[in-house]
């Protein structure tokens, strides 16, 4: 069909040119149709996405605090009471500890595992699939196995890596994962702050698997970024009588800065919104010292059917998310359209 | 005369250091996959916490055989929403795709980055109003209901994917196709189509991993145990038989063995999806 509408429409040298109305039929086909097969996709996003984010924030201000909806306006009572709340405030010094460590931790091991395998080793596939193969497996995956490598055990019956730490003569006994104490915590805080400054001791294992789980796709990110650098550019360093390290440090990390930006805004939001592995590896606990928002707004919801205070948690959520993302894509639109 | 990389140094003491630092780093990430393989090897009797490091004294199912008994039905749920799901958001990302790098119009860059925003969402955000679509649409806490979602949620990665992949061929290819009398279904069936191929690889195991491992859509679209996924079966598992560990070790190596499959045949094209998923390029 469209075959021939094409045939009819394509100028013939030598003939005339087909009357006006026939060629500009054509071509408004010729540019509706890739709108018309795009159209489904744009509902369902339009609609799945931006819609469903709209009718959260109404939930949010709303009185919906039960299982009957209520989507009377409450104002924002609801990110009032989220702001003074304990749990939330722990929430939120937990992502903050969280994707700060989470975040130098994946960015210096991959960086170094990836210069380690760019300095021409032997066996270098061998390490990168290992290095890379946790960012095949769930999250969920992760929390369970990590959830009992840090398992203490009683001081004289070590379990998890305790065990293992007492079997190779190391004398560590970690109990990061039971306790809800902060590091360091103490000291003067402003009046409105309920909970203790610092890092959870029990969010340390989180990290631990978190960054066991994902640093091998920083190895894989900055691996490509280095390959990315011609050689020459080095080597004409080298010449010149550079350092190993002031190549490095003149050369090669400073072109590797997108690598940078990339991994920090995939890590990042993923860590502004982890849900998966901490609700494995420790639910939220000891004592909310590793709950984070996406728990708690998943409990609040659809355990409690606290309706209008999970929607502001979500909201809150997407706000932290949106602040990290939408510069960078409307940033990413700009070069896009230079180009 | 062949002209050849320079061979590694014999010997240099930042050779060992290099090599020492690369072999500990091999061990804390196979650390995890030792104990699951060493605990699901062990019998019933064997499995001691206080030993849980040392090795089986021989090979013996019994962990994962249990393990399995309880996975199963789960297993199989994954399966049925894992596949639909991939084969109908790979299509939908490569005729989007295809669209969005070759058939640009006016706004239709904009368009995209409206659409990536949606792969970058807290889910918790459309959480509430998703399951209230879903009871009224009767798919609530179905696979079908399950396979919509994560088709819709994957439209922004696949579509990024395909229009990456899809940029890169040559706009001559399309004008001498568009010469030939071929129109836009006629170019993407004689020209897109069989280039395809490795995007659709590309993109087929992106999502099959990403929506096998998915937790938060499978915990809350589902309510009771038949329909969940693997995933929720596995921390159910984790949370509640606390001393069963054995089983949860051996539960958490079958979750993981599809997607560890997929990564070890065919871990080139995993790490292709992983860095266009890193909105490179």
């Amino acid at each position: 069909m469209t075959g021939k509408v094409i045939e009819e429409a394509r100028p013939r040298p030598g003939v005339a040119t087909r009357p006006m109305t026939a060629r500009s039929r054509y071509r408004l086909v010729e540019r509706l149709i890739p709108i018309l097969m795009i159209t489904p996709s744009i509902i369902a996003i339009a609609v799945f996405v931006y819609g469903f984010i709209g009718w959260t924030t109404v939930v949010s201000v709303s009185r919906w605090q039960g299982i009957v909806p209520d989507l009377s306006f409450a104002g924002f009572r609801n990110y009032a009471a989220l702001l003074t709340s304990y749990r939330f405030q722990s929430d939120i010094r937990n992502t903050i500890v969280f994707t700060v460590f989470f975040l130098i931790g994946s960015l210096s091991i991959g960086l170094l595992l990836a210069v380690l395998l760019d300095s021409k080793v032997r066996g270098e596939s061998f390490f990168r699939t290992v290095y890379l193969f946790p960012m095949a497996l769930s999250f969920v995956v992760t929390g369970t196995v990590w959830q009992w490598l840090f398992t203490p055990g009683a001081p004289g019956q070590p379990t998890g890596l305790n065990l293992l730490f007492e079997q190779i003569g190391l004398p560590v006994f970690q109990t990061w994962s039971t306790v809800s104490h902060v590091w360091p915590g103490g000291g003067w805080k402003p009046e409105w702050l309920r909970v203790p400054f610092g890092v959870p001791l029990a969010m340390i294992p989180v990290i631990i698997a978190a960054i066991w789980q994902m640093s091998g796709f920083t190895m894989a990110m900055y691996l490509a970024g280095l390959r990315a650098i011609p050689d020459e550019l080095r080597e004409a360093a080298r010449v010149d009588g550079a350092s190993e390290w002031q190549v490095f440090r003149w050369i090669t990390f400073p072109l590797l800065q997108p690598v940078t930006l990339s991994a920090v805004i995939v890590l990042g939001h993923i860590s502004l919104k982890i849900f998966d592995l901490i609700m494995t590896q420790t639910g939220g606990g000891p004592g909310f010292a590793t709950d984070v928002p996406g728990i708690f707004m998943y409990e609040t919801t659809f355990k409690s059917n606290k309706y209008a205070e999970g929607a502001a948690v979500a909201i809150v959520m997407l706000l932290m998310v949106s602040v990290l993302i939408v510069p960078y894509l409307i940033w990413r639109l700009r070069t896009e359209t230079e180009r | 005369m062949s002209v050849r990389a320079p061979r590694a140094p014999r010997f240099h003491p930042t050779r060992l250091i290099i090599y020492s630092v690369m072999i500990a780093f091999a061990a804390f990430y196979l650390l995890p996959v030792y104990l699951m393989l060493i605990t699901g090897m062990k019998s019933f009797e064997e499995v001691n916490i206080s030993r849980m490091w040392d090795l089986p004294s021989g090979l013996r199912f019994d962990s994962f055989l249990a393990a399995w008994q309880t996975l199963k039905p789960s297993f199989l749920n994954s399966v049925k929403m894992v596949v639909p799901a991939t084969v109908l958001s790979s299509l939908l990302g490569s005729m989007n795709g295809y669209v969005l790098a070759k058939w640009k119009f006016r706004g239709s860059d904009t368009l995209f980055t409206a659409i990536l925003f949606g792969m970058f969402i807290p889910y918790q955000s459309i959480l509430i109003p998703l399951v209230l679509t879903l009871q009224r649409m009767g798919l609530y806490g179905s696979i079908p209901g399950l396979i919509l979602t994560h088709v819709v949620y994957g439209i922004p990665i696949t579509t990024l994917i395909f229009r990456n992949y899809y940029a890169a061929i040559p706009t001559e290819l399309l004008e001498a196709a568009k010469v030939d009398g071929a129109g836009f279904f006629g170019i993407y069936r004689r020209v897109i189509l069989p280039l395809s191929a490795t995007g659709f690889v590309v993109v087929a195991i992106w999502q099959f991993t990403s929506i096998w491992n998915e937790f938060l859509f499978g915990l809350v679209i589902t309510n009771s145990p038949q329909q969940r996924p693997v995933t929720v079966a596995l921390q159910n598992i984790a949370g509640s038989q606390y001393t069963m560990w054995n089983v949860q070790m051996a539960g958490a190596l079958l979750v993981a063995l599809p997607t560890l499959l997929v990564y070890i045949l065919l871990g080139r094209y995993f790490l292709r999806g992983l860095l266009a998923g890193s909105l490179k390029g």
